[in-house]
Parts: structure tokens; sequence; C-alpha cells
């Protein structure tokens, strides 16, 4: 990794961190508990790296920790989904 | 070709991120919030997508195996869970998230070091030394705290001497252990330590702290995956990571935040732990404590009679399952023309918000959950205030009694009711291990018993009274 790309890495995280915090300041408590899991299923999104690391053909260390990586992260973000799905679905006004 | 491609793939990933942003703004609101989780989704899946079409990602039946077999999992989990154990859900996914990036890095880490022989740059290297300390400080964490919220491991706060030196001691190693990693990186004993430092640091992180700070953690842990998460898009250099993770991290931060807030501690206090200890030395003060016990019928009465009442639930009555029988008293109520209203505080339930879900859950519209800032004023016109299965929350001793461990915390002022009915299975204390001087108020009258099962005598009665 050059020093450029560094730097340019350090802003993406930093302005991104300003932005997760403008957004997240404002939601009331009511939806915590769905924010809470929708983040959770976000996160997830390290099954990006997890799908890189276990492309590879052969088998290896390094694939098989790809592919534990891509079963927890999988997991994660299906269940992490699916969970908030069903909690929002039940959040209605009075008719 | 390739180069296209590529540029293909990263036009993915900011349509992707712009998604996952729009998607969290549109969580913020009740009427479009199931909208920004399907918007979350679909950028998701984009990004997903975009990645296999990375010529290096080849295996796509192994691939393609592990995730229908993860997903069938991940759905069946999704939708069978009960609302009630939502805490100890979010806990296992936040550490199998965690961990997910450990391993994402250890692999990036192992390729090089290991089985291609080029040596570790030494940024990279500090990153997978962050990625994988994290990730399996999150999983050992989370798996703690899913043990205490099950009830599988003691809920109490562990506390031992030397407990933070050690902590303080394992970090260091943590760190000693990343420098070894980036200039002995042929041998692999460094990681691998690194990884067992990092899980037993987790478990140690977690185990002083008691069971009623567990929102906190789970808060906490949440941020933990997104930092995690970050940490290995910048192994990768993959910026979808990046922007993801750190938006994550931060909205873990801040739900963090606004629960020590509502618990009136310090973050640092919760974390050093030991909360939920000094429970024996709180009950010698208080016991004799008189109490005035009400029957089922004569509480129905007592409703029949007033014209507005703010219920106050708490954890206990999601235990007793009795949400639905409550939306029923409160149906009951208004057909009379009483005015019902829900008083929601922050951290009612075993998480931020969980006290929502649960009413949600039974039917019971959001818009008359009040939060506990906007309805404390309230409480000195309000004729009746009917607890169900809360107790720290509604704990007056918070506003008067310095000594007493959760002096401070922000509590409703249900006391300022002209009648407060507290339905209960038994004198014991709270989750914190607490006495409540509430019970023995000249207003309070406590209705014992199990809150479903009382809770419909006292509708049965009302509706006798039609």
């Amino acid at each position: 990794m050059t020093a450029d790309t560094l730097i340019i890495l350090l802003y993406i995280v930093v302005l991104s961190g300003f932005i997760g915090f403008e957004l997240i300041s404002k939601i009331p408590p009511t939806l915590h508990t769905p924010l809470l899991s929708a983040t959770n299923a976000i996160a997830g999104v390290t099954i990006v790296g997890a799908l890189l690391a276990s492309g590879a053909m052969g088998w290896s260390v390094s694939k098989m920790l790809g592919i534990a990586a891509l079963f927890l992260a999988t997991i994660n973000v299906v269940s992490g989904y699916v969970v908030t799905d069903r909690m929002l679905q039940m959040f209605k006004k009075k008719k | 070709m390739e180069a296209t491609l590529i540029i293909f793939i990263h036009i993915a990933y900011l349509v992707a991120a712009i998604l996952f942003i729009v998607g969290i703004k549109l969580l913020g609101k009740a009427p479009t919030a199931r909208k920004g989780n399907g918007l979350s989704m679909l950028a998701m899946l984009i990004a997903i997508v975009a990645t296999l079409a990375y010529q290096q990602v080849l295996s796509y039946t192994e691939i393609a195996i592990t995730v229908l077999l993860a997903s069938s999992i991940g759905v069946f989990a999704g939708r069978k869970v009960a609302m009630t154990a939502m805490p100890e859900m979010i806990a296992l996914l936040n550490g199998f998230g965690g961990l997910a990036s450990a391993f994402v890095s250890m692999s990036q880490y192992w390729r090089l070091t290991q089985e291609t022989n080029q040596g570790i740059p030494a940024v990279m290297g500090i990153t997978v030394a962050l990625s994988v300390l994290i990730g399996a400080v999150t999983f050992s964490g989370s798996m703690v705290a899913f043990g205490k919220l099950r009830g599988i491991i003691n809920g109490r706060a562990v506390v031992f001497a030397g407990q933070h030196l050690m902590n303080g001691l394992l970090l260091i190693g943590a760190v000693v252990l990343s420098v070894f990693m980036i200039v002995d990186a042929a041998s692999s004993v460094w990681v691998i330590s690194m990884l067992a430092l990092a899980l037993l640091l987790g478990i140690l992180a977690v185990i002083p702290i008691g069971g009623a700070d567990m929102p906190v953690v789970i808060a906490l842990l949440n941020s933990y995956t997104g930092v995690a998460a970050a940490a290995t898009g910048f192994v990768l250099e993959n910026q979808v990571l990046i922007i993801t993770g750190a938006l994550v991290g931060t909205a873990g931060l801040i739900l963090t935040q606004i629960m020590c807030k509502a618990m009136n501690r310090s973050l640092k206090n919760v974390v050093l732990g030991g909360f939920g200890q000094t429970a024996s030395t709180a009950e010698d003060e208080s016991g004799d404590i008189v109490i005035k016990e009400v029957g089922v019928e004569e509480s129905a009465m007592l409703f029949d009679a007033v014209s507005s009442v703010i219920i106050v639930p708490g954890y206990g009555m999601a235990v007793a399952q009795a949400q639905h029988i409550v939306r029923e008293l409160s149906e009951q109520l208004e057909k009379r023309g009483i005015s019902v209203k829900f008083a929601i505080h922050p951290v009612a339930g075993r998480m931020p918000g969980h006290m929502n879900v649960l009413l949600a859950e039974a039917n019971i519209p959001y818009d008359k959950l009040v939060e506990m800032e906007r309805i404390n004023d309230e409480f000195a016109q309000t004729d009746i205030a009917l607890i169900i299965g809360a107790n720290d929350v509604v704990n007056p001793a918070a506003k008067t009694n310095p000594s007493s461990p959760i002096f401070g915390m922000p509590v409703l002022d249900v006391e300022k009711a002209q009648t407060v009915i507290v339905c209960k299975r038994s004198m014991n204390a709270g989750y914190a291990g607490i006495e409540n001087e509430l019970f023995g108020y000249p207003n309070c009258l406590m209705l014992f018993g199990d809150a479903k099962a009382t809770i419909t005598e006292v509708v049965g009665e009302l509706k006798g009274m039609d």
C-alpha cells in the first residue's frame, strides 16, 4: 500500500464516520433495536472480503479461513436482515 | 478488458455505498424504516455480485455451497428467534461478524507470508493485527455476553484482583505480537498467538460487566464489528468495507453513548465493570418496607373509575409473555374513554429500544409509546400508573438516595401519579439487584402474581362490569 492510497483510505474512513454520526444521532429511541440489528447485518459486509479470500482454486489454509469467514459472514448478513425486516413489519401506527 | 472490469466493480461498490447510506437514513423514521432496510439489502447484494466478478474469484462451487448452507441457517434463525431473545441474537451475530473479519485478514496474511512468501508491508501488517485483535475480541466478548443474557454464564459481574492490570498487560502483549507479526512474518506462530490472546482478552473484558449493563455492551460490540470490518477494508484496500465499517462503527458508538446517558454511567465505568455487585448492602437498610397489597377485583374497580392510565412495561412483562393481554387491557380501558399511554424508559428491556419491539409485536401502535422525557411531566396529572414487570427504571432511590448504586440514573416519575399499581411476581429485587423503596410509598399498591395471569384476571373483571 502506498502512502497516497493510505491517506485516501484514511479520508474515506473519517468522512464515513462523520456521515454515520449525522445519520444515527437523529434516530428516535423507538427504532434503536431494529437499527442495531440492521447495522449488525451491514457490518456483515465483510462478506465481500470473505468472497475474495475464498475465491482461489484448490485448497489452502488461506482459503479455508476464507470459507469459514464466508460462512460466518453470510449467517450474519442474512439473519440480521431477516430479523430486522421481521421487527419493522410489526411497527404500525394506530388505524 | 480487466481494467474496465475493475472500474465497473468500483462503480458498483460506489452505488452500494450510496444505497447503504440512504438505507440507514430511511431506517431513522418509522414509516420508511422497512424500505431503508430493503435498500440496505439491495446494497449488500450489489456489493456481493460485484465482488464475484473479480477475476481472482474462481471457486464458485465452494462459495455457492457455503453461502447456501449459511443462508438457510440465517433465514431459519432470523424467522424463528423470539423477540424477547433479540439481544442474544444480536450478540451472537455480532460475534460471527467480528470473527469473519478476523479470518479474512488472517487469510490475507497467511496467503502473503506462508503460501507465497512475499512478506508483509508494515502498514498492511498493522491493519491485519488490528483487524484480528478487534474481530476476535468482538467474537469472544459477544459469546460471553450471549452466555450472560441466556443465563448460561452467571449474569453477575465477575471481578477479581488485578483484573484491569491483566487486561492492560494483554493489550501490551497484543502490540508486541503485532510487531513480531510484521518483522518475523515467515513464522506463523505470531499471528496464531495474536488470535488466541485476543480471544482471551474478549472474555476477560466482558466477564466483569454485570447483566444490567448488557445493553451497553451489545451496542459497543456492534460498534467493534464495524471497526473490525473497516480494518479488514484497509487490509484488502476495499473502499466499500471501509465506508460501511466506519458507518456501523460510529452508529454503535452513538448508541452506546445514549445507553450510558440513560443509566447515568460513564462508558469507562461500564467497561471497567463490577456493577451489580453491591446488591447485598443495599438490601439491609430497606428491610422494613411496609407494603399494601391489592387484589384483582379491587384493581379492576380502580381502573373503572379513572380517566387516565399510564402503563410502564418492563422486561418482566415480556418474560411472562403478557404483552398481548396488556394490549387487551389497554383496549378495554380505551373503550371506557380512559386515556392510555405507555411510558418507555430508554433501557426498558435488555437492549436499546427493545421494549418498543416487544410491544409492537403485540400490535400496540407505536404512537402510543411515549419516551421518558416526554411523559415524565404527565404522571402528576395521571390517575393510575400501572407498572408491569419493571423495577429499576421506576426506583425513586435514583433521585433521593445518594448511596444507592443507581443514584443519578434518569427514572420514570411514577410516584407522582395519584395511585401506583405494581404488578410483580414477588418482592425480589430487579435485574440490577437493588431494592425499590417505591413499594413502600403510601400511594403504591402491590398486585402480586404472574403478570399474564393477573392482567388476564383484571381484564376479565373489567369485561364482567359491562
